[in-house]
């Protein structure tokens, strides 16, 4: 009780340097939980993925389309309980800054495949009856204050002309790791509009096949017996379960990602840095007390405890309070960001490193400083005084 | 302690003692055959001029100090072989000091400053209270107890250390310079104190000082010169 009572009395004895110090780790602390928060925000759409489910697409590259008549093909494969196929639609919502998802799906087999987007049935009889339908998911229709009923109109990129498509449903994600920020409309639409422009072979392309398997052990001799049937065709395929092709378009941007997770442990170095300093200084400033301590008969254990202690109250208290701001911090940089992320959230291991990185500053920055005053000389810490 | 003679032991009893610094690589002589005895409830004042090592001495005795080579018995215990960590028991139980600055924890207030040294024994929150409250009334700082040194005078902080140093009830209290940082009015107010812990309490008491006055009020007075001791009347030449 007396230790802890002269702990705080001493961690708080130059408030203002105390404060400053605190900011400092308030800041570090909550700007390595954000950029921890920005790292796993990346990798969220294959940590939400099935591994019941497989991709297939070009083998030349994601964007190549593949024939329509694989669908067919594909479904024969032993072990392959289903198929279904997407295209991205691209387009521009009033302002090219309004970016999200867009994908031309077919209605039916799309949402048996993916359960995790909750519908309601009449939304998905809705859908499926109009011909320009459209299903948004619940946090894109909140950040565009969509609701069911509305016409979204798009300007076509990679297809051309302008779009009007009715909200017929919004679905709900099953779990936090389901994107809830997509738009999907009817893949038929597109490739009518295509029939029209370029004919029947352009229209039957699609961008890549999701295959539903019953046993994910079997996940890679299904996907190699998927691309044997299309090897030496006009259209070789590539077939990777659905996190691997998730993390193959995360490692595309790997260097990025590498160079958030280096600033973040830089942020925590600096903040060691300046606190080491802040401990080094308050443990110079009371040489004089502690040499007093120890001709009392205090160990030098004791002048560690005070040490470690207060520069742990600080990091304790600052790193608290640090974890706290990450959730707002992280709020005001998804809406800056237009929600380009798909899942944002601070997540409890992020909370936990926070809680490591602020421990770690405290018991490093203190390290130095109480070995040094535990191993004073008394009569030279006294003479200190004078 | 005996008293097989008759008469007690001395409660230091110092003998051949040398200190010797090194600097660059050069050993520097502090002192030099050193050999001395305080009786019990002695009042000693060691003086000199700078450098004469009278702080080195009472450092020594305080067992804050470690010897080159000779003895030095506290009450029949050799200091000098006690490993640090025996060393600072020892000092906890047997020694009070009083300090030139004072030198009080700013962020404790008179009287958790007075209880310090008492969270190193076994007493109760109670019974360290009856005791400190005691010493602080002893020093005629009851009213002051809350009060952090920054709040208080040089001579009522000076009084606090006094209860500080005797709230333990040591064997030796041992004083550097207590009235140094004083005006000549509150020293004296300080040397009465420890006057009257001498005589009414039967402490014994080694204080160093420069100030022939202060000095005076010792039962004995030992000068050093260069690190020997040229005068004292209590000697026994043993």
């Amino acid at each position: 009780m007396f230790l802890f009572k002269l702990l705080l009395k001493n961690a708080f004895r130059h408030k203002l340097r105390t404060m400053l110090t605190m900011v400092g780790l308030i800041v570090a602390i909550s700007a390595f939980g954000l950029l921890r928060t920005v790292v796993d925000a990346w990798y969220a759409g294959a940590d939400g993925t099935s591994n019941t489910r497989l991709i297939t697409r070009s083998a030349i590259a994601v964007g190549s389309p593949l024939p329509l008549y694989y669908a067919d093909r594909i479904k024969k494969v032993d072990g392959v309980t289903g198929v279904t196929w997407v295209n991205w639609f691209g387009g521009i919502y009033i302002d090219r800054r309004n970016f999200f998802a867009r994908f031309a799906v077919d209605g039916n087999s799309y949402f048996a495949m993916y359960p995790e987007y909750i519908l309601s049935e009449e939304e998905k009889s809705a859908f499926m009856a109009d011909r320009q339908g459209a299903i948004v998911g619940r946090k894109l229709a909140q950040r565009f204050g969509w609701k069911v009923g509305d016409t979204i109109p798009l300007s076509g990129t990679v297809y051309p002309g302008n779009w009007n498509f009715n909200i017929r449903g919004i679905y709900h994600a099953a779990d936090a790791r389901t994107d809830e920020s997509l738009m999907m409309m009817h893949w038929s639409l597109l490739a009518e509009s295509v029939r029209k422009r370029l004919g029947n072979a352009m229209a039957s392309q699609v961008g890549i096949y999701m295959v539903n398997i019953k046993d994910p052990g079997r996940a890679s001799a299904i996907s190699q017996e998927i691309d044997a049937l299309f090897r030496n065709s006009v259209a070789e395929t590539r077939t990777e379960t659905e996190k691997a092709f998730q993390l193959g378009i995360v490692s595309m941007s790997e260097a990025i990602l590498m160079a958030v997770r280096a600033v973040s442990f830089v942020v925590i170095l600096i903040i060691m840095a300046v606190m080491a300093n802040t401990m080094t200084m308050t443990a110079r400033e009371r040489l004089a007390e502690y040499a007093t301590l120890k001709a009392l008969g205090f160990s030098p254990a004791f002048v560690v405890k005070l040490l470690f202690g207060e520069s742990l109250m600080i990091a304790a208290i600052g790193g608290a309070i640090g974890i706290a701001a990450t959730f707002p911090l992280a709020l005001g940089f998804l809406h800056q960001t237009n929600d380009i992320f798909k899942v944002f959230e601070v997540s409890q291991t992020t909370m936990i490193y926070q809680g490591i990185a602020a421990l770690v500053v405290g018991l490093i920055s203190a390290a130095w400083p109480a070995w040094k005053m535990s191993n004073i000389d008394i009569v030279q810490g006294l003479r200190h005084v004078a | 302690m005996s008293d097989t003679a008759g008469k007690r032991d001395p409660v230091i009893r110092i003998d051949n003692l040398t200190k010797t610094y090194t600097r660059g690589g050069q050993p520097i002589p502090v002192l030099m055959d050193i050999n001395l005895e305080v009786e019990h409830a002695e009042f000693v004042s060691l003086m000199g001029p700078s450098g004469s090592g009278k702080s080195t001495l009472l450092n020594l005795i305080a067992g804050i100090d470690q010897p080159s080579s000779g003895t030095i018995k506290i009450n029949g215990v050799d200091i000098a072989t006690l490993d640090e960590s025996e060393l600072a028991d020892w000092r906890a139980a047997n020694v009070g000091f009083i300090f030139q600055f004072y030198n009080l924890m700013p962020v404790l207030t008179a009287f958790e400053n007075v209880e310090l040294p008492l969270l190193l024994t076994n007493l109760s929150r109670r019974e360290r209270k009856h005791h400190v409250e005691a010493c602080l009334a002893m020093v005629k700082l009851s009213d002051r107890m809350d009060h952090y040194p920054n709040e208080l005078s040089g001579g009522q902080q000076q009084r606090v250390a006094i209860a500080r140093a005797l709230v333990t009830d040591p064997t030796l209290i041992v004083a550097d310079e207590p009235t140094g940082d004083l005006d000549r009015a509150t020293g004296e107010e300080v040397l009465k104190l420890m006057d009257e812990l001498h005589r009414d309490l039967g402490k014994t008491i080694v204080m160093v000082t420069h100030d022939p006055k202060a000095a005076s009020r010792a039962s004995r007075m030992i000068h050093l010169e260069k690190g020997v001791l040229v005068s004292d009347p209590g000697s026994s030449g043993h």
